[in-house]
C-alpha cells in the first residue's frame, strides 16, 4: 500500500482530500487506481515528476512502487 | 576555495576529476576560429528577412504579399498560412504561434512574415513591401495591468487553471499555483515580528553576445539539414519538425559553437522559417537577428509583482510565511509563477506557509528560461525581508538563515522531502569567510542572501571511441555552452585512466549519437556527465574482455586501472590501452561503446553570497566593492569551470540588480533595444568575484555531481539590496536599484537611518 499525498491543484477530483492509500505495483497503476477513485485526476497527474520515497522521477510512468512508499506529484519543469 | 565534505574526501583519490586542463574549444575561440552558424556560408545561399509587428497587439485583418513575390532576388515568401495550424492539445501549438502570427500580433516584434532572397538588402525591400493591415488593440504590459478588471484579453480561449471556483470566462492569467502548510493564521499568531513588502522587478534579458542564427539547407523530399546555434539541437529538431508537420528523422541539425544562451537558446524562433524558406526556395537560406531583434522578439525573464509576509519569533525562529506571485509570461502562458512559488521559500523551513502564484500573459515577447528562472525574482522578496527581520530582531543576517536553513530530510514546499543538500554549508562557509568581517568605510554596505534551484536531470547520450593508437573521442548530445566538453573529458579520463590530453571530446549531430535533452536547468554535467561515464564503464568491460582474450584467460582475471588491463594472477605483463587497440581487429574489431540514460536525483543546488559596495549619496551610484559566492557542486569535475558558472551568475545577476530593464512606451514598443541603451556591466563595473566551491556530494550520482549553473544568479539582487541598506539606509523594492532610484530613495527619506551613510 503507498500513502499518496495530493498537492492542492489535484483536490478538485478528491472533494479536498488530500493523503490516500492506494495499492499499486507501479505509478501506471497507481494513477489509474486513482482514476477509478476520483475521476479526472488521472489525466491531471500524468506528465508530472513522481517523488517515490524522497526521489523525484520525471518519466515514471512504469517505475515500480515499493510496499509502503510515499508518493507526491510534482509538475514537470526543466529550468535555464 | 574548495570545501569538501569529509565522506568526500575519504573516497579513492581522484586522479583527473577535479583537476583543471585547458579547454578543448578555447584556442579557436580566442584566436576566432571556432565557427557559429552565422559564419556558415554555402553556395547558393539566400539571404533571409523576417518581418516583425511594430504594435503590441492588434488584429491581422489581411495580410497580401502578391508586391514581394515579383520583386528582384526574391524566392521565396512565407506567412502564417504556409505552416499547418496546430490544435491547441499540440505541444508546439504555442510555439506555432510564437513563430509565425496567424490571426493576431500580441507584442511588438512578433514574426508576421519572412523573405528569402538573393541578398539581404532585396529581402528586406520586399519584406517591407509585404501589405500588412492591423486593427489596433489595447495592450496590457504589466501583471497589475493585465490582471485588473475589465483588462484587455490576450487569448479568448485562455482559462485559468486551478482557481475556485473554477473559472469560466477567458482572462489573462493562465494559472494559480497553490502550496500551503500548517496553520498560517496560528503561525502569525506565535510571530514577534511580522513584516509584509511587496516587490517589483522588470523583465530583463539573457544578453547572450550572439544572437540567434540558423542556416537550413532544405530538398524538395522535405529534407533539411540545419546549422544552428542553442542549448539542445534535439529540441531545435523536434520543435522544427513538429511546426512544420515533418517527422524529426526528416531533419539533421548540426550544433555550431554557441555564444551564450542561459535558457534563452533553449527554444527556437528561427529555424522552422529557414527550413520553410530553404524548401520553397530549394536553396540553402541563412537567417541571423540583430540586437534588435533579440531584445523585441526572444525571451526576455518576466516582469514580476510580489508580495510576502514573514513573521518570526524574537529568537529568530520563522513560523510562518504567505506569498503572492504574479509573473509575466510574456504572450503565451508559461510556467514562471509556478516555478517562483516553487522557490521563495525553499531555502527556509517555515513550518505554516500559503503561497499563491499566478503566471500571466502580457503584450510583450514570451519569457523563457534564464538562469534558474523565477528564482531571483522570489529570492528579493524574501531574502530583504529576512534581513530586516534580522535587524529588526539584533541577530546577525547569516545567523538568522543558519537557524531556519533546510536540511536533509526537512520537506520542500512541494512536499517530498529534500535529500542531502548543502544550504547550511554555504551560509557556514560565508560566515567563515574573511570577506564576511572586514572592515566598511563611510557609505559603504554588506549584504548577504541564499539561494536555491531545484536541477534536473533527464535523458542524455553518450559514445566512447577509442583511435588506432589508443586515444580516445567522446562525443555527447549536450551542446556545450559552459565548459562542459572539458567537464565530459575528466569523467573519460577519470573512467579509462588516460591524461585528458589523450581524450577528444565534441558535441554530436542529431543523427550521430542518440537523443539527449537540451543543456538547461543546470544538468549537463550531471546527466551527460554520467552517460560518459556508463559508456566507458561498458567499454572498460570491453577492454578487459580483449585482454582477456589476448592473454587466453578468463575475462573475470581481468582489472582495469590506470589506463591498462593487469592481470589479476599476476601471469602476464599489463596491456596498455594503445597496445589493445593496436590489436583491436585481432581481437573483435574497433573499439567503442555507448550509453544513454534518464538520470534521476538531480541534487537540489544552493548558492550564499556577501556583496560590499558604496554608494554615492549624491547621485545614487551604486559601486560594487566586493564579491564573494560559495556554491555546493557536489563535486567540482573542473573547478575552473565551476567557478565561471558561479562568476558569470553573479554578474548578471549584478546587472540585474543595479541596470538593466525593459522600458515601453505608451503604445507596447521596447524602447531600449540596443546594447547602448540597456545596460548590461562591463568588466569596468566588477569586481572579481571570489568563490567558494561547496562540496557535499550529491549521494545518487558516481562522482557526487550536482548542477551549477543557474543557482549563482539567485542571491545577488538581494544582497545587493540588503548592502544598499546597510549603506545608506534604505529599503529597496523595486527594480533596477539604478541611480535615479537609489537616489530618490535617498532623498525621500524611506530608509530607517541605519545605515552606514554617517560613516
Amino acid at each position: 500500500m503507498a500513502h499518496v499525498f495530493l498537492g492542492t491543484e489535484h483536490r478538485r477530483f478528491t472533494d479536498g482530500v488530500a493523503e490516500v492509500d492506494v495499492e499499486a505495483a507501479t505509478v501506471k497503476e497507481l494513477i489509474a487506481k486513482l482514476e477509478v477513485r476520483f475521476p479526472g485526476i488521472g489525466r491531471e497527474l500524468e506528465g508530472n515528476a513522481v517523488a517515490i520515497n524522497g526521489e523525484v522521477i520525471a518519466y515514471a510512468t512504469y517505475e515500480r512502487v515499493p510496499e509502503g512508499a510515499e508518493i507526491y506529484f510534482v509538475p514537470a519543469a526543466s529550468g535555464g | 576555495m574548495t570545501i569538501t565534505e569529509d565522506a568526500a574526501k575519504a573516497e579513492k583519490a581522484l586522479k583527473y576529476i577535479g583537476t583543471r586542463p585547458v579547454r578543448p574549444d578555447g584556442v579557436d575561440k580566442v584566436t576566432g576560429k571556432a565557427r557559429f552558424a552565422a559564419d556558415l556560408r554555402l553556395p547558393g545561399m539566400l539571404a533571409g528577412f523576417v518581418l516583425r509587428s511594430p504594435h503590441a497587439h492588434a488584429r491581422i485583418v489581411s495580410v497580401d504579399t502578391s508586391a514581394a513575390t515579383g520583386m528582384p532576388g526574391v524566392k521565396a515568401v512565407i506567412t502564417a498560412a504556409d505552416f499547418p495550424e496546430l490544435d491547441p492539445g499540440d505541444p508546439n501549438h504555442r510555439n506555432s504561434n510564437n513563430l509565425m502570427a496567424r490571426d493576431k500580433v500580441l507584442y511588438e516584434g512578433h514574426v508576421v512574415a519572412a523573405v528569402a532572397a538573393s541578398t539581404g538588402r532585396e529581402a528586406k525591400a520586399a519584406a517591407e513591401a509585404i501589405a500588412i493591415e492591423y486593427e489596433v488593440l489595447p495592450h496590457v504590459l504589466t501583471v497589475d495591468e493585465a490582471m485588473a478588471e475589465g483588462a484587455p484579453v490576450l487569448h479568448a480561449d485562455l482559462i485559468t487553471q486551478n482557481v475556485e471556483p473554477e473559472a469560466t470566462e477567458a482572462s489573462n492569467v493562465s494559472k494559480r499555483t497553490l502550496l500551503e502548510r500548517g496553520d498560517l493564521e496560528a503561525g502569525f499568531a506565535e510571530a514577534d515580528v511580522v513584516i509584509e513588502r511587496d516587490f517589483y522587478t522588470k523583465p530583463v534579458h539573457q544578453g547572450y553576445i550572439e544572437p540567434h542564427a540558423v542556416v537550413a539547407d532544405s530538398s524538395p523530399d522535405e529534407k533539411s539539414v540545419v546549422w544552428c546555434s542553442s542549448q539542445g539541437h534535439f529540441r531545435v529538431r523536434s520543435q522544427t519538425a513538429g511546426m512544420l508537420g515533418w517527422e524529426p528523422s526528416q531533419i539533421k541539425v548540426l550544433p555550431a559553437e554557441i555564444g551564450g544562451g542561459f535558457g534563452g537558446k533553449t527554444t527556437i524562433y528561427l529555424e522552422p522559417l529557414a527550413v520553410k524558406l530553404s524548401h520553397m526556395a530549394n536553396r540553402p537560406v541563412k537567417l541571423v537577428m540583430g540586437r534588435d531583434e533579440v531584445f523585441r522578439a526572444t525571451g526576455p525573464t518576466p516582469g514580476t509583482h510580489i508580495r510576502v509576509k514573514l513573521g518570526a519569533r524574537k529568537d529568530g525562529t520563522l513560523v510562518a510565511g504567505k506569498a503572492w506571485l504574479a509573473y509575466e509570461n510574456g504572450a503565451f502562458p508559461g510556467p514562471w509563477g509556478m516555478l517562483g512559488s516553487w522557490t521563495i521559500f525553499a531555502p527556509y523551513k517555515i513550518p505554516n506557509f500559503l503561497i499563491e502564484g499566478y503566471d500571466v500573459c502580457v503584450n510583450k515577447p514570451v519569457n523563457i528560461a534564464y538562469r534558474a528562472p523565477s528564482a531571483p525574482m522570489a529570492a528579493f522578496a524574501t531574502e530583504t525581508i529576512l534581513d530586516e527581520i534580522a535587524v529588526e530582531l539584533g541577530i546577525d543576517p547569516l545567523d538568522l538563515r543558519l537557524q531556519n536553513a533546510a536540511e536533509e530530510g526537512d520537506l520542500t514546499v512541494q512536499g517530498p522531502p529534500y535529500p542531502r543538500i548543502g544550504c547550511k554549508e554555504t551560509l557556514e562557509a560565508i560566515r567563515n569567510h574573511p570577506h564576511y568581517s572586514a572592515p566598511l568605510g563611510p557609505n559603504q554596505g554588506r549584504g548577504v542572501a541564499t539561494g536555491y534551484w531545484f536541477n534536473i536531470g533527464e535523458a542524455s547520450s553518450a559514445t566512447v571511441h577509442i583511435t588506432e593508437n589508443g586515444d580516445a573521442i567522446v562525443n555527447t548530445g549536450s551542446p556545450d555552452i559552459g565548459g562542459s566538453r572539458a567537464s565530459m573529458a575528466l569523467f573519460a579520463a577519470e573512467e579509462l585512466g588516460i591524461h585528458p590530453d589523450r581524450i577528444q571530446s565534441g558535441v554530436a549531430d542529431t543523427e550521430s549519437v542518440g537523443f539527449t535533452d537540451t543543456s538547461e536547468g543546470s544538468r549537463t554535467t550531471y546527466a551527460t556527465g554520467w552517460a560518459v561515464v556508463e559508456a566507458c564503464r561498458g567499454l572498460v568491460t570491453e577492454l578487459r574482455g580483449r585482454a582477456a582474450k589476448m592473454w587466453g584467460v578468463e575475462a573475470d582475471e581481468v582489472e582495469w586501472a590506470d589506463g591498462e588491463a593487469r592481470h589479476t594472477k599476476g601471469d602476464h605483463e599489463p596491456l596498455p590501452l594503445a597496445q589493445i587497440a593496436a590489436e583491436a581487429k585481432q581481437t573483435g574489431g574497433p573499439l567503442s561503446s555507448s550509453a544513454s540514460l534518464n538520470a534521476q536525483g538531480a541534487g537540489p543546488a544552493f548558492c550564499t553570497q556577501v556583496c560590499d559596495l558604496e554608494v554615492d549619496p549624491e547621485t545614487g551610484l551604486v559601486t560594487i566593492l566586493r564579491f564573494t559566492t560559495a556554491q555546493d557542486a557536489g563535486r567540482a569535475i573542473h573547478p575552473s569551470y565551476v567557478e565561471g558558472q558561479m562568476q558569470g551568475g553573479v554578474a548578471q545577476g549584478i546587472g540585474w540588480a543595479l541596470n538593466e530593464e525593459y522600458i515601453h512606451d505608451s503604445k507596447g514598443v521596447m524602447e531600449n533595444a540596443s546594447f547602448l541603451d540597456y545596460r548590461m556591466p562591463v568588466a569596468s563595473d566588477l569586481p572579481m568575484i571570489d568563490t567558494v566551491i561547496v562540496e557535499v556530494p550529491n549521494p545518487i550520482h558516481p562522482y557526487g555531481v550536482r548542477g551549477v549553473g543557474e543557482v549563482g544568479i539567485v542571491p545577488p539582487i538581494p544582497a545587493i539590496a540588503n548592502a544598499i541598506h546597510q549603506a545608506v539606509g534604505c529599503r529597496l523594492n523595486e527594480l533596477p536599484m539604478s541611480p535615479p532610484r537609489v537616489l530618490a530613495a535617498i532623498t525621500n527619506g524611506n530608509g530607517n537611518g541605519s545605515g552606514n551613510g554617517s560613516g
